[in-house]
């Protein structure tokens, strides 16, 4: 019985050739080809899932630092505004001292402008009437005095007396 | 609690493997003085009754024209034969296992030694000027078997295409998972190490060489019907996987794989020496391959088949769980070397291909 060592039979190495090639050709075709694309997929999106969790966690440690820095800047705005506020208050209480003040002393002096014009006016008013009373009373006392002729002439004679003609 | 259920289940796993691998080698143990008598009888040139080891190995590690059963029980294969006048189809049983000549449309044949196909003259003598144009492309054993394994190699890998268009995206199940690790290991532990990044153009062949050897493999571990061939222990078969890669290795082999073969870098007077010992380097690679995967498959199917003959050789029962515990031991290790050797194979394919398309040294 021989041995096949030294002489591979031609139809095995024909067949083997026709059935490796098709195996060959069929299996890229209908299963290698989908499979590795297959596997590459999966990895990629394993990939990329992960990576894309490494952003998402990149992005939330972001955003909790910007919140904490937002947090400590609207703290620190929030200072500023009740600082501001409150000079701002203290401003206008000032002012409004001020303004209290500057307003009071006009009103005084004006008060006071009012009533030194109130005097004025009443002491002239004082002085017409003394006037006028003054020169009633010296009508009254003058048609006293005409009333009685002798007295006049005694007067003009009196008068008359005192000034000398030069 | 939970520990304990695991590990019944894992004993009760283990048994049932001990006790079909067990099954296999009485099957085989049964299996090869039924094939030994029957050779014995049809031929009867060994003398009645003595065991002839080397012949019952010899011929369990051939090609056949029929696919042995049991007893006397064998399935015919197709005859092919091309002559000189033309083709010839008739099945193998027409031979009645060496006993009958057939006469063909032709010429009349005769199956001698039972796997060698001659022409026989009218006189019933061998026509050997005749018998020499004749060219034999019957589908043995070996061929049927091959095609049996690629059947199965296109079953399992379309399902598990069509499992990863079906789950896209999801985590493999049931064969898909079993697969994976093995498609993955030869694509990150063979391919891209060893090729580098142009390593995606090979990955089919480099996937179907591994598949194909492993499973040819495992179905010679068979030692019934559907397996029992010595397909990876042809060097028919192992010629034609070598020369594939030669043919892929030289064919994508770029300018600096083709300078240092052809302008290597040693002083031009050493290039008598240097050239032909480059060529002989693009041979020897192959041919290694060929040999190691024909070598080492066959020499476990005559490891096996030796253990067992032992108790046939000793004549006595007793030897029996002796040999057995070996042919046990031995198909343990058969089922790791099957997928070593296709490893092995396919890494020095790789291998082989990365020094062809590397660019730089």
């Amino acid at each position: 019985m021989s041995f096949d060592i030294g002489n591979p039979s031609i139809g095995l190495v024909f067949w083997t050739f026709v059935a490796f090639l098709l195996l060959l050709f069929l299996l890229r075709k209908f299963a290698w080809k989908p499979i590795m694309e297959a596997i590459g997929e999966r990895e990629k999106s394993i990939e990329d899932a992960l990576t894309s969790a490494e952003k998402a966690k990149a992005e939330m440690a972001r955003l909790t630092n910007e919140n904490e820095q937002l947090l400590k800047a609207a703290r620190a705005e929030r200072d500023i505004i009740l600082k501001e506020a409150k000079e701002l208050k203290d401003q206008i209480v000032a002012d409004a001292k001020t303004l209290a003040q500057a307003e009071g002393a006009k009103l005084i002096e004006q008060a006071r402008k009012e009533i030194d014009d109130q005097k004025k006016r009443a002491l002239a008013e004082v002085k017409n009437q003394v006037s006028s009373l003054s020169l009633d009373i010296a009508r009254k006392v003058l048609q006293k005095e005409f009333e009685d002729e002798n007295k006049q002439e005694a007067l003009v004679a009196d008068l008359l007396k005192d000034v000398k003609l030069n | 609690m939970d520990f304990r259920h695991f590990f019944d289940s894992k004993k009760i796993s283990f048994i049932a493997i001990f006790a079909v691998l067990t099954t296999f080698s009485v099957v085989q143990a049964a299996d090869t003085p039924t094939v030994n008598s029957a050779a014995i009888d049809s031929h009867g040139a060994h003398g009645e009754g003595e065991f002839q080891p080397t012949d019952v190995i010899m011929e369990h590690i051939s090609d056949a024209h029929d696919w042995h059963l049991w007893g006397h029980s064998s399935i015919p294969l197709p005859v092919i034969l091309y002559t000189d006048k033309g083709f010839e189809f008739f099945l193998s049983s027409q031979f009645h296992h060496g006993e009958h000549d057939y006469r063909g449309k032709h010429y009349t044949y005769r199956l001698v030694d039972k796997k060698k196909i001659q022409v026989v003259n009218a006189a019933g003598q061998i026509d050997e000027e005749a018998s020499k144009k004749i060219w034999d492309f019957s589908i043995t054993k070996n061929v049927a078997s091959m095609f049996l394994s690629v059947f199965l190699l296109l079953l399992i890998f379309t399902s598990v295409a069509k499992a990863y268009k079906k789950r896209e995206g999801k985590a493999p199940k049931g064969l898909q998972s079993f697969l994976e690790p093995i498609i993955l290991f030869v694509r990150d532990d063979i391919a891209r190490p060893n090729i580098g990044h142009k390593y995606a153009r090979f990955m089919p062949l480099l996937l179907t060489i591994f598949f194909f050897i492993w499973i040819n493999n495992l179905m010679g571990l068979i030692p019934i019907f559907p397996g029992a061939a010595n397909v990876t222990g042809n060097i028919a078969v192992t010629f034609v996987l070598a020369f594939i890669v030669l043919i892929v290795v030289n064919v994508n082999g770029n300018k600096y794989y083709w300078k240092h073969i052809l302008l290597p870098d040693v002083p031009w007077w050493l290039y008598p020496i240097m050239i032909p010992v480059e060529l002989v380097g693009v041979i020897s690679r192959p041919f290694a391959l060929m040999i190691r995967l024909f070598a080492n498959i066959t020499a476990g199917h005559i490891i096996i088949l030796s253990l067992i003959s032992l108790i046939f050789v000793f004549k006595s029962l007793a030897i029996a769980p002796v040999s057995l515990a070996f042919v046990l031991f031995m198909n343990v290790l058969e089922l790791l070397v099957a997928a070593l050797q296709a490893f092995i194979f396919t890494l020095l394919t790789a291998l082989f291909i990365g020094m062809a398309v590397e660019e730089h040294h």
